[in-house]
């Protein structure tokens, strides 16, 4: 009885402290505000536009091209700079490199939101999404799709990086004893989130296997799978090292200044992970690209852009990487980290877009109206990122439930049990 | 038992014997394990188009004015108001009628890739698709290597179209549509046991007329549908480089890895994360 009366008490408590985070902090007309929120709403707008009037009136897809920049980028490469989550995860709780500890809150965080706001764009672009609950309560499995797999898996991790996120949430709403649950879960959960990892990245490659006679042989191989799956460990590293450093200027008052120094040993240390994944990468792309005699493919437009790539994009960054590391140059690792992504990027519109499909008459390019709803996807993300990081400690120091800014006067209850 | 009597016995049991294969699988048995086909004779075909006036009215779609001959200037592909084109092509032998549609392979890209098995082959060949099923997610559009299944891009709720070679109508012990349709007899309704003797014996007793290939006996597993020509199959449009894999083989190997990582996986990691413990206390 005495339980019952407590919970709701703490109900009402936390129906009162949500009520007060709710509520906008500080200044509304920064750029980032005045930029995105137009952004937005025109891309609700079209996305009204392309639920009535269907995926023609706002995209450029075609017959030829069933797959454009929503999958593209949204999906296959936002997937792939979500990839920091799993590496970190993977260092810290099965590798027990303490050194990265202070990231695995952004990183997890920034993992978690991009599956929900880049694998969710998936939604967008599903013809008829209502029937997304098939694959899902078995009344038709397709076991033996790709897809079915993929789809699977970003379900699981998604709850996965829920689990590792949610330490985070009791601390924030005070609910010290569920905390301690949660936080005793992580270890097994990251162990499944690596493993779940593991299989969808390299799915999302293995979903271009079926389209071998549409790729660009430059492009498409049968180990498309590995290269993904090796290309997400660098991604999502340097996805952490260019969030990181773009965190650490908006977010300063968040950061203790003495963890400044520290954060730049953490840059060189995910800078040396990248250079190896890097190399990794590259070693095996020459690999088949020897044992498939390509040689002759590389005289044309395709060979030149396919080189871009390569050289431009894979193996500078890796160079400037080991430079950077080995120099104990930040500014160098960040560059690098900036080319490794723009390399990602490149690489998975080729699979996906561009060298897809590549004899076609008429070529795609994405429509403004994709492009803008892509952004509105990115800007809405980076605003719930917003949220969260100035209310919950992701980025300040964590580990003692904080003094937090009580709700309107009321002391934070000490002991909720 | 008495030599007559032993004699009568045999005829009985022998007349059994030989009666047991026709009665036990007549020729269109809703339970006969093969795949029906059709076999195209483009040397037969007089590009009357009389297959896409039909192929339109059996599955209500907008009927095509096949009087118009100015449509056959370009190279037309299936579309989403249209399952089925015949194209023209100038070739070394002169002009060649090719029809097109879905091939019907016999291990199908399309129902691999679907992951709500809304593409689906069903037992007697025709792939069809259902639309309670499909979420519209175009897996299937990237996988088929002929490009056939379309999709109506300018609707709120999308289906996806292609040919499904007339299954209703072969429910009902019917022809497909084109089929039936077709005065020059260029389409041949079959099983592809069947069809390939045929085609062979077509082969064989006008060595010159015909390249001697069977598109689909082998393309990309054996498909469903089977085509005769004059001249060599490039100069027809078809894609020769498709290989004779069945596209689901590709995806095969790395299905296969998917539950072996998932649980060695893991258990590889907590073995790590226990050895890194161990580490970092001594």
């Amino acid at each position: 009885m005495a339980d019952t009366r407590d919970l709701g008490r703490e109900l009402r408590r936390f129906g009162k402290f949500l009520r007060s985070e709710a509520r906008p902090r500080g200044k509304l007309l920064t750029p980032f505000n005045v930029i995105s929120i137009p952004v937005i709403l025109l891309g609700i707008g079209i996305l009204v536009v392309r639920f009535t009037k269907g995926l023609g009136s706002v995209t450029n897809l075609s017959q030829e091209f069933p797959w454009g920049f929503w999958i593209g980028f949204d999906v296959v490469t936002g997937v792939a700079f979500a990839g920091g989550a799993y590496a970190i995860t993977f260092a810290v709780y099965v590798m027990k490199l303490e050194k990265y500890h202070p990231i695995v809150r952004p990183a997890v965080l920034s993992g978690l939101l991009a599956y929900v706001f880049y694998a969710g764009a998936l939604v967008l672009d599903l013809g008829r999404p209502w029937h997304i609950i098939n694959p899902i309560i078995g009344n038709s499995f397709g076991y033996n799709s790709v897809l079915f797999l993929v789809s699977w898996h970003f379900m699981l991790y998604m709850l996965a990086e829920l689990v590792e996120f949610s330490p985070v949430i009791a601390e924030w709403a005070g609910w010290r004893r569920l905390r301690r649950i949660l936080g005793a879960l992580t270890v097994g959960t990251v162990i499944f989130g690596v493993t779940l990892s593991s299989l969808h990245q390299s799915g999302l490659g293995a979903l271009f296997l079926m389209a071998k006679s549409k790729i660009h042989p430059l492009w498409y191989s049968e180990f498309i799978p590995i290269f993904f799956l090796v290309s997400s460990i660098f991604a999502g590293l340097s996805m952490i090292i260019v969030e990181g450093t773009i965190s650490h200027r908006v977010f300063k008052d968040q950061i203790d200044p003495a963890k400044h120094h520290s954060f730049e040993d953490i840059i060189l240390g995910l800078g040396k992970g990248a250079a190896i994944s890097l190399f990794v990468y590259y070693f095996f792309k020459l690999l088949t690209f020897i044992h498939d005699r390509h040689w002759k493919l590389l005289t044309d437009g395709w060979g030149i852009w396919y080189l871009v790539e390569i050289l431009g994009f894979v193996l500078l960054p890796c160079v400037l990487f080991a430079y950077g590391v080995r120099n104990r140059s930040v500014g160098t690792v960040r560059v690098a980290a900036v080319m490794a992504l723009v390399g990602i990027v490149l690489n998975r519109l080729n699979t996906s877009v561009i060298a897809y499909n590549w004899t076609a008459a008429v070529r795609y390019f994405p429509s403004w109206q994709e492009i803008v709803v892509t952004l509105m996807v990115i800007f809405t993300e980076i605003w719930v990122f917003r949220w969260i990081v100035l209310r919950m400690p992701v980025l300040r120091e964590a580990h003692e439930l904080p003094t937090r800014r009580t709700t309107a006067g009321n002391p934070v209850p000490s002991a909720i049990a | 038992m008495n030599r007559r009597g032993f004699l009568k016995l045999a005829g009985v049991a022998g007349a059994a014997a030989a009666a047991r294969p026709a009665s036990a699988a007549p020729a269109s048995s809703p339970d006969s394990p093969e795949f029906w086909g059709v076999l195209v004779d483009t040397t037969r075909c007089i590009g009357c188009r009389a297959c896409e006036r039909s192929c339109s009215i059996a599955h209500d779609l907008p009927v095509p004015d096949i009087e118009n001959d100015d449509l056959l200037e370009h190279e037309r592909t299936t579309s989403d108001r249209q399952w089925m084109v015949v194209n023209r092509f100038e070739t070394s032998k002169g002009e060649v009628f090719v029809k097109k549609q879905c091939m019907h392979c016999w291990q199908p890209a399309c129902t691999a890739a679907c992951l709500t098995n809304a593409m689906h082959k069903t037992r007697k060949g025709p792939v069809i698709w259902h639309p309670d099923k499909c979420m519209g997610c175009r897996f299937c559009m990237v996988s088929c290597p002929f490009e056939i299944p379309k999709f109506e891009y300018n609707s709120w709720n999308p289906k996806i179209q292609k040919c499904n070679m007339c299954f209703e109508r072969l429910e009902d012990d019917k022809k497909p549509a084109c089929v039936e349709s077709c005065p020059t007899d260029a389409l041949m309704f079959g099983r592809k046991r069947d069809l390939m003797e045929i085609a062979r014996v077509r082969i064989y007793n006008h060595p010159d007329k015909y390249v001697h290939k069977i598109y689909g006996e082998h393309e990309v597993g054996g498909t469903g549908w089977l085509y005769l020509a004059a001249v060599p199959f490039e100069e027809l449009g078809f894609r020769t480089d498709l290989g004779t894999t069945p596209y689901p083989e590709f995806t095969r190997d790395f299905l296969y890895g998917v539950p072996l990582v998932l649980f060695g996986l893991p258990a590889l990691l907590l073995g790590l994360s226990l050895l890194a413990e161990r580490d970092s206390e001594s």
